[in-house]
């Protein structure tokens, strides 16, 4: 992992203490046992407030602390390690939003909430069940907004929804009239729920310029990514022990070389994908272009959870396949990640145009 | 129905199929047609259930739910040659077999090369009537791919044993009337000490505790012997011959598995599944060209696993023995399998990742649940790395030490 400053380290250390104290899947377990349809406990995200987690990449002028987007990966990566449920990438990936795009007003209105934890934020992008297909079909017109999003991201209880529409982004109250939310019940047990939207009053996100859409997208790719990175690693670290505990024919899994070689090959893999993913924050924080990096983040750590999900399921045997055993509840979060804002395929073509090949 | 009349029927195959043909006429429902998926169900309710327990009952007492079996314990006692005319027959008319199950598939044809004559007399009509649902006890928490190093005990009572262990895994153990098990009566050797016993479930002393599975189904339990009674005329071949025995059945449960979870859940082909999904342009092609690539990709492969099915069935009906490609096919059929289901998945998008409840299609559904259960596929039956370290030796020679 990259160099950390002094700032980070203990942000880091006291996101994994609170992770392996707090948040282990058995918390997850719960919260989906018990059938919620928020997808969170508020009480833990309040509790993520008060370490200010809620505002890290929000200005201090409002209420954050903006220690910055690789800060807030190093949180995100371990919430990914446990599957821990909270609205902390949408929040972070809407505030931002309203950073770059935002007047004054919008940002007073709605970053100090927040920051604090208050409010839930959501981005509402796609139309349909796959990233990037077909057009845009929410429209504006006159102050409202018309139209209907699809597998919203805490779309259950956000308060705030910021809105791709056929000409850019709009922030809509969760509380107006003429919004309405049909839940669905997904494979991770979060909140995605279909938003619709019938001449319902919003604001538009004027002040970001040309590139605005891209890069709201972009940010929350990476954000995808880092949590994606997460899992990886704890799925990875979980078989690793595994194969050094099981005895089959009198020796221990680990001993065998064909064993051996798929975890030395997984760790490659994770590793080279840890650059590009810390690499896509780091340049998040620098203000350099990031749509290249996200696009290669974004496919990187897809195909990477994609992969380790399989491998952690295979590697344990049986066990692997049950739903008391943590290992294979993966694979049920990675793959809607894996959709969330492009597929593979997708993050391809579009590093292919950027680099216009 | 006399032994004499089937005698007469093999005598002319396409007497034989006019035969079949007026059979299934009078006896398959045509309120079943189509229906095979009822077969799998654990108990059929509702409208069908008096129709299809007609047709269970009809097939059974021909004995055609196990065409190839001996007619003397129950089977159909048809040649390859009948068989394949009423497996046609029944296709064409739409009906299926009512009877299967793992005694169908892995108990009775081991049962029929190594049981004694009581033995068979006792289980083998019961089977072929699917009267008796079977299960089996192979997997210990402690022995999985190492299967021969289970440790269930059964001591030597004089006339019957006395069992104590447990088993895992036990597909249908909650449902099961009986298992066949490996236990062992000699701690003292790992294979040679292993046996192969007849428990029933209903037993004092046999519990059982499900197992929940990620994809939600819970197919399978622990089984629990704790002081259970088990007569020796229920073991299957000497004391200590278990684990030959055990692995000619797992040699049929292989066979059974070629192509099993070969993601089957939904209807369509996967380029009509992306068609529908991801659209085309106006010359017809798929709009996601990466996509595109890797469906080429896997139907290319597919065929070449289907085609290499057929090549191992012609050469072993050549009578040149057991082709060397038949050790790739639980391989290939069950890594193909889980690669279409995620191509599946990824065509769907998010539609493909639904849970339960609205805004999602039956078929939608199904698929999903049919990808996570099919995970399973290269995990049991002697799981992909097995039967990768099998290739290495044995067929390719690369041992150990050389
Ligand atoms: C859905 C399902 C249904 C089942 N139904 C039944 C049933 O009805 N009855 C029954 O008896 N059993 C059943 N099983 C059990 C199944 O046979 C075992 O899961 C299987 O034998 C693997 O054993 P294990 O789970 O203990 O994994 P392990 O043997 O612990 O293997 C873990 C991993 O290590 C690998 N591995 C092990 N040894 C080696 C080696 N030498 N070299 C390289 N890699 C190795 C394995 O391939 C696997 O990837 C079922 C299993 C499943 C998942």
């Amino acid at each position: 992992m990259a160099v950390l400053s002094e700032e980070q380290s203990m942000l880091r250390d006291m996101a994994q203490d609170w992770v392996n104290n707090e948040s282990p899947v058995s918390a997850f377990r719960k919260l989906r046992d018990s059938g919620s349809r928020q997808g969170f406990d508020p009480a833990v995200y309040a509790e993520m407030a008060s370490m200010g987690w809620t505002g890290i990449v929000i200005p201090e002028a409002y209420g954050g602390t903006d220690f910055g987007w690789f800060s807030l990966g190093l949180v995100l990566e371990e919430l990914g390690r446990t599957l821990t449920p909270s609205p902390l990438a949408s929040s972070s990936a809407a505030a931002a939003a309203i950073v770059l795009g935002g007047s004054d007003e919008q940002k007073d209105k709605w970053l100090p909430r927040i920051a604090a934890g208050e409010i839930v934020a959501t981005l509402a992008t796609d139309e349909g069940p796959r990233h990037g297909q077909g057009a845009i079909e929410t429209r504006h017109f006159d102050g409202k907004l018309f139209g209907r999003k699809q597998f919203v991201d805490n779309g259950d209880s956000a308060d705030l929804f910021v809105v791709l529409a056929s000409d850019g982004w709009y922030l809509v109250d969760g509380g107006s009239a003429g919004l309405t939310r049909s839940t669905r019940s997904m494979t991770d047990s979060r909140s995605h729920a279909e938003i619709g939207f019938d001449s319902v009053p919003a604001t538009k996100l004027d002040c970001g310029g040309e590139g605005l859409t891209d890069t709201i997208l972009d940010q929350a790719r990476i954000l995808c990514a880092i949590e994606m990175l997460g899992m990886c690693r704890q799925l990875f670290d979980v078989t690793l022990d595994y194969l050094k505990q099981r005895i089959q024919f009198d020796q221990v899994l680990a001993s065998f070389q064909a064993l051996q070689h798929r975890m030395a090959a997984l760790f490659t893999e994770i590793e080279l994908t840890r650059s590009a993913v810390e690499g896509a924050l780091a340049a998040l924080d620098n203000g350099g272009d990031i749509s290249v990096t996200a696009a290669q983040a974004k496919a990187l750590a897809n195909d990477m959870l994609n992969t380790m999900s399989r491998e952690a399921i295979q590697l344990h045997g049986g066990i692997g396949m049950t739903d008391e055993f943590d290992v294979g509840l993966y694979i049920k979060r990675a793959r809607i990640l894996e959709n969330a804002f492009g597929n593979s395929a997708f993050m391809r073509d579009r590093f292919a145009q950027l680099l216009a090949f | 129905m006399s032994t004499a009349a089937r005698a007469d029927d093999s005598l002319d195959p396409e007497a034989f199929r006019s035969g079949v043909r007026a059979w299934l006429d009078a006896n398959f429902p045509r309120s079943l047609k189509g229906r095979a998926q009822l077969a799998l169900e654990l108990d059929v309710t509702g409208p069908e259930a008096a129709d299809f327990n007609a047709w269970k009952a009809a097939m059974g007492s021909k004995g055609w739910g196990t065409p190839t079996w001996p007619a003397e314990y129950g089977g159909g006692g048809l040649s390859k040659e009948q068989a394949k005319i009423l497996s046609q027959e029944m296709a064409r008319a739409g009906a299926f077999n009512p009877i299967g199950g793992m005694g169908v598939m892995m108990f009775g044809p081991t049962l029929l090369e190594y049981g004694s004559e009581e033995q068979k007399q006792e289980h083998i009509p019961a089977i072929c009537r699917g009267e008796i649902r079977w299960c089996q006890g192979y997997s210990e928490p402690g022995a999985g791919s190492d299967l021969a190093s289970l440790q269930t005990f059964a001591e030597d009572k004089g006339d019957h044993y006395i069992v104590n262990g447990q088993k895992t895994w036990t597909s249908g153990g909650q449902w099961a009337d009986k298992c066949f098990a490996l236990v062992r009566t000699d701690k003292s050797k790992k294979h040679e000490g292993i046996t192969f016993l007849l428990i029933d479930m209903t037993t004092p002393g046999v519990t059982t505790k499900p197992i929940r599975l990620i994809s939600g189904a819970s197919p399978f339990c622990e089984t629990f012997f704790d002081n259970v009674v088990v007569p020796k005329t229920n073991r299957v071949g000497k004391e200590g011959e278990g684990w030959t025995i055990g692995k000619r059945l797992l040699q049929h449960e292989r066979t059974n598995l070629v192509g099993a979870g070969a993601g089957l859940n939904s209807s369509k082909s996967l380029p009509d599944l992306a068609k529908q999904y991801v659209g085309t342009d106006q010359n017809g092609k798929l709009r996601d060209a990466d996509l595109r690539a890797r469906i080429a990709m896997f139907e290319m492969k597919w065929r070449a696993f289907l085609q290499t099915a057929r090549r191992v069935a012609d050469e072993s009906k050549s009578g040149n023995g057991v082709s060397v490609a038949s050790s790739i096919l639980k391989i290939a059929g069950t890594k193909f399998g889980q690669e279409r289901s995620e191509l599946s998945l990824e065509i769907m998008g998010m539609q493909g990742l639904g849970w339960e409840g609205e805004g999602f299609s039956p078929d939608e559904l199904r698929t999903t649940r049919g990808w996570l259960g099919g995970k399973a596929t290269t995990i049991y039956g002697g799981s992909t790395e097995i039967q990768n370290n099998v290739i290495a030796k044995r067929i390719l020679g690369m041992l150990d030490h050389q």
